[in-house]
């Protein structure tokens, strides 16, 4: 048990630190603002490695490791929650089930330029009438030839607005329920007909993100596109959701720190009643209760982190690691607004961008109570 | 080609902070990097490799915790790197440091050598130079632009209100400015490659026999610290009130000449 | 043995640099308590002219290596020539001007005749007791004055001091072991001395065996560049504007006062967002952060995103009509008043005080 970075974590947590504050910090509001993410940080993600850093050198990423993906995801996270998404959904959703399912020759076609950083990814699941209950999916795939034939459309796409490669699920057999019925195609959103992508849905928080409405409509796929098995498509989204949980759970730990961190540089200078704000006990008790509770959902996401890289059961433990941190990020942000008052709630400062988007930490890939039934689920209470 | 780029590790002095009872420096905590100058000639040599090819070799003289430092360097895009870590070397002055890795490059070879024009702790600006004085090499110090031609390097060096472009025949050292090159960051797979390769770390008995031991070291050193302090702390802020323009003025031009600025 | 101080002029262009007149003057002083004499070092092309003027500042003697390979500044004929100086008369002591030829060249001469150099120096003694008055006046040893006195009041050698760390320390370096005691001294530090047209002294050429040859590179061309894009950071000297100024025309007064003291103009977030100024001028949280020998804040309140870029400042003055604001808390000296009186008045004033200084 060993709860120290070794000296490579160290380095790369140095890199996407210095990242995050020289590059994504001076967009962050701006892009908030204009709710479009910027492609030009885009591309500095990808030359820079953030888009492949847990896959293998052999097909063209970092050969680092989910630990070090956490460690990216909280320190953009702690500027730009939205940077966040764009890299988890790329990375976890998308590229994971390319390269637990896909073979070896969609490795080489599909995952390499994903994560050697030429393209970018998304995952198409939730539909308008399926999200956390995939039973009410309406997206089918009818074979066609050699080919599938897609139609229907997908809610909540995130990264679609500007993503090359989109793993998608659309039922093959509408015979049996949807969990056994559904498969997953990659398509290329820029190359197929058919395929439209909606304007940005507007929403509360993490407003940079890319978050779109896909729409196919008698999209021809080819055969060599299915990823895994036939029918397998249940299985397969939901081991990316897992993965992605990990994700999620480190950029509510970074937007917490973030918000936690602002919080406190205010506060050594903001002066009421002839001290610093920071100098009253009531503001460092609740500094150090904030400090703790983002210090043990730390703890939990680099252990969900860890037993993913050692390939052990993690699916539990990362709901618990999203459960926790998302509740936490919430709860710092809310605390972190309030400590800076008025100033807190204006759009100058940060924080209330942090508030905003640390709701969907509790919402997207899983909501809370999805996350409780798959913990529960793990704990043989039947 | 091959290129050797020598680098410091330094305490990140925008961090560094006073103990303002004593006057004295707080480097707890301090985080360590690699000197601004000394990145922008890496920058500067990774982006000369690859218009012409060859390599990039980092050297840095330090205590073993420079590895990372290193290591940076490697995860930026250099082939190579060494560190000169031992005791004897401890307590160098620029003298005795430009021995140290003068005798670490003739070892190492090398066409074209660069170094930082100053540390960010010492600001000294003399390693580089001594350096080249040791190794009796041709130098351009302060170069704000580098291009390489053939057996030639080409370099803009900068004085403080004119430039010099000057043409030299390699082997020859040129100190960067920080000017010379935006620095790239690392890479998350330069990283992972790095701590996959090794630095190749010398002693002084690796070194020894192009050493003299007399000419290291702290005893080796034609300078010494003598005494160390802090400057006086902050005087209390005046603020003047009620003046005239002309008074203001008065005011300012008193603390402009006390504090020599015009 | 080894006896006096030696001074290694700078010229360019056949201008005698002011810094080379500054160290004549502080070579006086130091000559004075060690009974020594001051001997300035003049190299360059068509420059023997320029050798009077030197006697006229104080040195009792000048060394003048004419030669065309001196005419423009490279290493190599530079540093061959001092050194031949140095193993020739065998001088106690040598200052560089520590402008970027004095910094390329010294260290190299340093590194020929095996002695020691000490970078920037910004104060230089050989008295003890004025070194002693100096540490228990000027730093932080004021708190350990028995520190100060148990210094060995016989010491002759050359106390050399110098800013460490970015300014945050100081340290005095000593060469005992190795002549001459060499240092490069930083301009504008050292006190003019005052011309003496009458004073009397001996002016030699030196032959230092120069050659075309001895260049060992090519100078393919020299530029004169007055613009250079601009990075506060590296500014020495700050005008900062705020809300006070007023519009885009408001920062014209304050860039008149940036040239005279050779300085930028920067502003705060206000004069950035409302378009009155370039974004890469912008000091704080959002901008840039500085830590110039001088900032000038005028007509800046001093948010706290402000200062957290400023704040490291070695000097601030700042002029303001609110006497309570932030900034004024913080600055060295603050001047309640408007800003568009005394702005101009103070470039008038450092203009004619620079005039009254000019050689």
């Amino acid at each position: 048990m060993d709860f120290k970075l070794d000296k490579s974590h160290q380095l790369q947590q140095q890199l996407f630190r210095s990242f995050a504050e020289n590059e994504v910090r001076p967009l962050a509001k701006e892009m908030d603002e204009n709710e479009t993410y910027d492609l030009g940080l885009l591309s500095k993600l990808q030359k820079y490695g953030f888009l492949g850093i847990p896959y293998a050198k052999e097909y063209g990423g970092c050969g680092s490791d989910t630990l070090a993906y956490t460690l990216c995801m909280e320190e953009v996270s702690k500027v730009d929650a939205s940077t966040g998404i764009a890299i988890s959904v790329h990375t976890s959703l998308c590229c994971s089930c390319i390269n637990n399912f896909g073979t070896e020759e969609q490795k080489q076609k599909y995952l390499r330029p994903l994560i050697d950083g030429s393209k970018v990814g998304c995952f198409g699941l939730t539909e308008t009438n399926a999200g956390s209950d995939v039973q009410g999916a309406q997206t089918v795939a009818v074979k066609d030839g050699n080919d599938w034939i897609l139609n229907g459309s997908k809610i909540f796409t995130t990264n679609a607005g500007f993503a090359d490669t989109c793993v998608v699920f659309a039922l093959t057999d509408r015979t049996v329920p949807a969990s056994k019925g559904l498969t997953a195609f990659i398509v290329d959103l820029k190359e197929m007909p058919g395929i439209t992508v909606s304007d940005n849905i507007e929403r509360m928080g993490i407003r940079a993100a890319s978050n779109c409405i896909v729409t196919y409509e008698n999209v021809r796929v080819p055969a060599d596109r299915v990823l895994g098995p036939m029918g397998k498509g249940f299985k397969i989204a939901m081991g990316a959701l897992d993965c992605g949980r990990i994700g999620i759970a480190a950029q509510a730990v970074g937007i917490a720190q973030g918000a936690l961190n602002e919080a406190i540089k205010y506060g050594k200078e903001r002066k009421q009643f002839g001290k610093s704000i920071n100098s009253f006990q009531n503001t460092q008790f609740k500094m150090a209760e904030m400090q703790t509770k983002i210090d043990a959902a730390r703890l939990m996401t680099w252990r969900a982190a860890i037993a993913e890289d050692n390939h052990e059961v993690f699916g539990p433990l990362a709901a618990m690691a999203k459960l926790f941190a998302s509740d936490v990020a919430n709860e710092v942000t809310r605390f972190a607004v309030q400590a800076m008052g008025g100033y807190g709630y204006c759009r100058e400062y940060p924080v209330e961008r942090m508030m905003r988007d640390a709701k969907i930490t509790e919402i997207y890939e899983g909501t809370s109570e999805v996350m409780k039934m798959v913990i529960s689920g793990s704990m043989k209470l039947k | 080609m091959k290129i050797v780029v020598c680098i410091k590790q330094v305490p990140d002095t925008a961090e560094v902070k006073l103990d303002p009872k004593t006057g004295t420096l707080i480097r707890d905590g301090v985080p360590s990097i690699i000197n601004h100058d000394d990145r922008a000639g890496l920058e500067a040599a990774l982006q000369l490799r690859e218009r012409v090819g060859g390599t990039v070799t980092v050297v840095c003289m330090g205590p073993p915790q420079a590895d990372v430092a290193l290591r940076e360097a490697l995860a930026m895009g250099a082939d190579d790197a060494y560190l000169l870590s031992a005791r004897e070397f401890g307590g160098s002055d620029t003298y005795a440091t430009a021995t140290i890795i003068a005798t670490a490059l003739k070892k190492i070879g090398f066409d074209l050598v660069i170094t930082g024009r100053q540390a960010i702790d010492g600001d000294t600006a003399q390693v580089g130079p001594q350096i080249g004085e040791q190794l009796r090499l041709p130098q351009v110090s302060y170069a704000e632009e580098l291009d390489v031609d053939g057996d030639y390097i080409f370099v803009k060096r900068q004085f403080e209100d004119s430039a010099h472009v000057l043409k030299v025949k390699m082997p020859c050292l040129v100190t960067a400015l920080s000017e010379l090159c935006e620095p790239r960051y690392m890479s998350v797979r330069g990283i992972v490659d790095a701590y996959e390769k090794t630095v190749t770390v010398w002693g002084f008995d690796d070194l020894k026999n192009d050493l003299n031991p007399e000419w290291i070291g702290l005893k080796g050193s034609p300078t010494n610290v003598f005494q160390s302090f802090g400057k006086k702390m902050r005087d209390p802020g005046t603020l003047l009130k009620d003046l005239t323009a002309d008074q203001a003025v008065e005011a300012i031009m008193e603390k402009l000449i006390e504090r020599h600025i015009i | 043995m080894s006896k006096d101080i030696y001074v290694v002029v700078e010229q360019r262009s056949g201008a005698i640099q002011k810094v080379s007149i500054e160290l004549i003057g502080e070579a006086c002083k130091l000559a004075a308590d060690s009974g020594e004499q001051v001997i300035a070092v003049l190299l360059g092309y068509n420059i023997k002219d320029k050798a009077d003027m030197l006697i006229h500042y104080g040195a009792s003697k000048v060394l003048v290596i004419d030669h065309p390979v001196l005419e423009h500044y490279t290493t190599e004929p530079y540093v061959k020539a001092v050194t031949k100086v140095i193993k020739d008369c065998d001088p106690n002591i040598v200052l560089f001007g520590a402008s970027s030829i004095g910094r390329d060249m010294a260290p190299r001469v340093a590194g020929r005749v095996h002695t020691g150099l000490t970078a920037d120096t910004t104060r230089l003694d050989i008295d003890v007791k004025k070194y002693q008055e100096y540490l228990k006046t000027s730093t932080s040893l004021a708190l350990q004055p028995e520190r100060v006195d148990a210094l060995d009041t016989s010491d002759r050698y050359l106390k050399m001091t110098r800013p460490a760390f970015g300014g945050n320390v100081m340290a005095t370096i000593v060469c005992r072991n190795y002549t001459p005691q060499m240092a490069t001294v930083r301009p504008g530090v050292m006190e003019m001395p005052k011309k003496d047209t009458s004073r009397a002294g001996e002016i030699v050429p030196f032959d230092a065996n120069l050659s075309m040859d001895d260049m060992n590179v090519e100078i393919l061309k020299v530029v004169h560049d007055d613009k250079k894009t601009v990075d506060i950071t590296e500014a020495k000297i700050l005008v900062s504007g705020g809300r006070g100024v007023g519009g885009p025309d408001g920062y014209k007064p304050l860039r008149e006062l940036a040239d005279v003291l050779g300085g930028e103009v920067s502003s705060s977030r206000i004069g950035v967002d409302s378009g009155w100024i370039e974004k890469d001028r912008q000091v704080g949280q959002t901008g840039k952060t500085v830590h110039p020998n001088l900032y000038i804040a005028c007509g800046i309140s001093g948010a706290i995103q402000h200062l957290a870029g400023m704040e490291g400042s070695e000097f601030i003055i700042a002029i303001n009509k609110d006497e309570s604001c932030p900034m004024m808390k913080i600055a060295d000296l603050g001047i309640v008043g408007d800003l568009h009186a005394i702005v101009p008045k103070l470039t008038e004033a450092i203009k004619a005080y620079q005039r009254s200084q000019t050689l």
